[in-house]
């Protein structure tokens, strides 16, 4: 008979508190693992998405930088517009390697999906766009090479929507223009995947932005001091200037107050889900008082009592946390799809990222903290004298 | 026959506020090994405290108790909980009134529970000898809860035995056993007295089990009357 045989089965006692007890422990848990996944899960898909935007420094007309970031990641119709002529002046900085001219667009389109939806055609030049993003691969088709073309590459999940194929055309609504498909992307997990790539002098000609841009993507020389760079870009008239570095941290800084405020709250439920630890050993140590004092009688050693009590806690824990991260790694997807719906802006990929040193972090924690709660149970059990359970029972 | 316990003048004393209770009143007495004795006495004559004393459960307020010729208590010492439970787990086995089984372990499960905590050096008991002279053997898997009374509290001998002591303690063991059980467990203690030559030290409010021993001691108000 081990000591951990007996602590395991006096568990299944009380069968219904013991259950109740670890679902506590396991929704703590869950919770735990849910957010230190997002935590990492979230960072992970913001330096993708700006890894893969392919250039450092994007240029935008000035405005809300807020609304600038949110137009270089996710898209957006852009509030205002970039002369063209201002191309040349950038590319020719000592510290510049290719400057990218781009030009966002978007209408509404009456047949996408159930209901309508807006449609985002991204104007690039041919020239330079395909080798700022050189880590685009084609599942069909390829780049346009004329830069007046009426032609277009589809992200991925743009043709399965449009339900296109290279050589399809394309119709942009109410520009009652057609659009060749040329090209179909293969999926990256960034907002590429939705977006429709037209050569910037076809989009300025449709949508009437003729010598307008919405931004410029700069790409930097690897040996190139970005502070630097940006500070002289700052002196070029009516520009806003975001460095990738800044809308990552302009994000996080978003983020981190909610982030202090949602540990806080994994916080009070690890701290309610410990409570509830205490209370079910503590009454199963006051229900068995008489009993560890037997068990004292038969050669128990304190130590002994300790250990077994301590040992109850410990498989509570264990189980709980362990049920809690299979509860994440199963509902990760689902916990993705509600911090969307609640995040002004979520980048693409996976925002749970719950791994193997997560989930043995996350176990190991919420069993670390059960544990010491498990501290005055154990305690109390040890403190039990044999003489003082012979007496209860004489009376 | 030598003797395995030699307790003179023990005296214990519980304190009502102020007051002075007198629980045992100088108690002199010898037991050989192997001797089975009975204590008997009205409610409240110190039966049960000196079994404590002398099953090492309670340290005495005075007087002197030796084991095996070992001084164990002498005046103003007293022991630890856990020198007492060194004592206990080398020396002794208990039986009370009420069996506390744990009652997720199966029968066999409970007699090897004090094997869990301690295990003497050497010991070469047979469990499932032990278990087939208590009438067991049929019973190993068994839950407590499938058990008649008797039985379980035949596997509370059996889990006092385990560990081959060489006194026997048992507080009121019939105490919650009809007359059928009562002598169930009375043929369970002459057994192992005469097979295993246990010692054995029993307290009972029931004559015909108290006779069953091959003395009887009766408590008044503390004191030994005979």
């Amino acid at each position: 008979m081990k000591i951990y045989l007996i602590a395991y089965k006096n568990l299944l006692r009380k069968k219904t508190r013991t259950v109740l007890t670890v679902l506590g422990i396991a929704l703590s848990s869950w919770v735990l693992a849910s957010l230190l996944g997002f935590n990492k899960g979230y960072e992970g898909a913001l330096n993708h998405d700006i890894d893969n935007m392919g250039f450092q420094v994007l240029l935008t007309a000035k405005g809300c930088p807020y609304e600038a970031a949110t137009l270089m990641l996710k898209g957006g119709t852009g509030l205002r517009y970039l002369k063209e002529s201002m191309v040349q002046g950038v590319a020719e900085d000592h510290d510049v390697a290719a400057v990218t001219p781009m030009l966002m667009q978007a209408i509404f389109d009456p047949n996408k999906g159930e209901s309508g939806g807006m449609s985002g055609y991204l104007g690039v030049d041919p020239a330079t766009f395909p080798q700022s993003k050189g880590f685009l691969e084609f599942k069909k088709g390829g780049w346009f090479k004329d830069p007046d073309a009426r032609e277009a590459v589809m992200g991925y999940e743009a043709a399965e929507l449009e339900q296109r194929d290279t050589g399809d055309k394309l119709l942009i609504p109410e520009k009652n223009v057609e659009i060749t498909v040329v090209g179909i992307l293969k999926r990256t997990g960034t907002q590429d995947d939705g977006t429709i790539f037209l050569p910037f002098r076809t989009v300025q000609e449709v949508f009437g932005r003729k010598g307008l841009l919405t931004g410029m993507g700069i790409t930097v020389r690897k040996d190139a001091d970005i502070d630097k760079f940006t500070e002289r870009l700052y002196d070029l008239p009516d520009v806003q200037v975001v460095s990738m570095a800044q809308v990552k941290s302009t994000i996080m800084s978003l983020l981190s107050s909610a982030k202090v405020m949602v540990f806080s709250i994994a916080l009070i439920a690890i701290i309610i889900a410990m409570v509830g630890v205490i209370n079910t050993i503590l009454m199963s140590v006051f229900e068995r008082f008489q009993e560890l004092g037997i068990l004292k009688s038969m050669g128990a050693m304190p130590s002994d009592v300790f250990k077994l009590v301590w040992a109850e806690t410990m498989f509570l824990c264990l189980a709980g946390s362990s049920l809690g991260v299979l509860l994440a790694l199963g509902l990760a997807r689902t916990t993705e799809l509600l911090v969307r719906r609640l995040l002004p802006y979520a980048p693409n990929g996976g925002l749970v990222q719950i791994d193997w040193r997560l989930a043995v972090g996350t176990v190991a924690a919420v069993t670390g903290a059960g544990l010491i709660s498990g501290l005055y149970p154990a305690w109390r059990a040890a403190r039990v004298r044999p003489l003082d359970s012979i007496r209860n029972e004489a009376e | 026959m030598d003797n395995i316990l030699e307790a003179r003048d023990l005296r214990k004393l519980y304190h009502r506020g102020s007051e002075e209770i007198p629980a045992l009143d100088g108690v002199s007495l010898d037991i050989k090994k192997g001797e089975f004795v009975s204590f008997v006495g009205p409610s409240g004559s110190g039966k049960t405290t000196l079994l404590n004393i002398l099953g090492c459960l309670d340290n005495p307020s005075s007087g002197t108790l030796r084991l095996a010729g070992q001084e164990i208590f002498a005046a103003g010492r007293m022991l630890s909980e856990t020198e007492l439970t060194r004592i206990r787990r080398r020396v002794f086995g208990y039986v009370f009134q009420r069996f506390h089984l744990v009652p997720t372990l199966t029968v066999l499960e409970n007699v090897l529970l004090p094997f869990a905590f301690y295990r003497k050096a050497g010991l070469t008991t047979d469990v499932e000898r032990l278990l087939a002279d208590l009438g067991l053997a049929k019973r190993r898997g068994h839950l407590p809860g499938q058990l008649s009374g008797g039985e379980m509290q035949r596997v509370a001998v059996a889990r006092a035995l385990v560990n081959d002591p060489e006194i026997l303690l048992a507080d009121e063991p019939t105490g919650n056993l009809d007359s059928k059980r009562t002598d169930e467990i009375k043929e369970v203690l002459l057994e192992m007295n005469r097979k295993r030559n246990v010692t054995i030290l029993l307290v009972t409010h029931n004559p015909t089990l108290a006779r069953t021993a091959q003395r009887t001691m009766e408590l008044q108000d503390g004191r030994l009357v005979c």
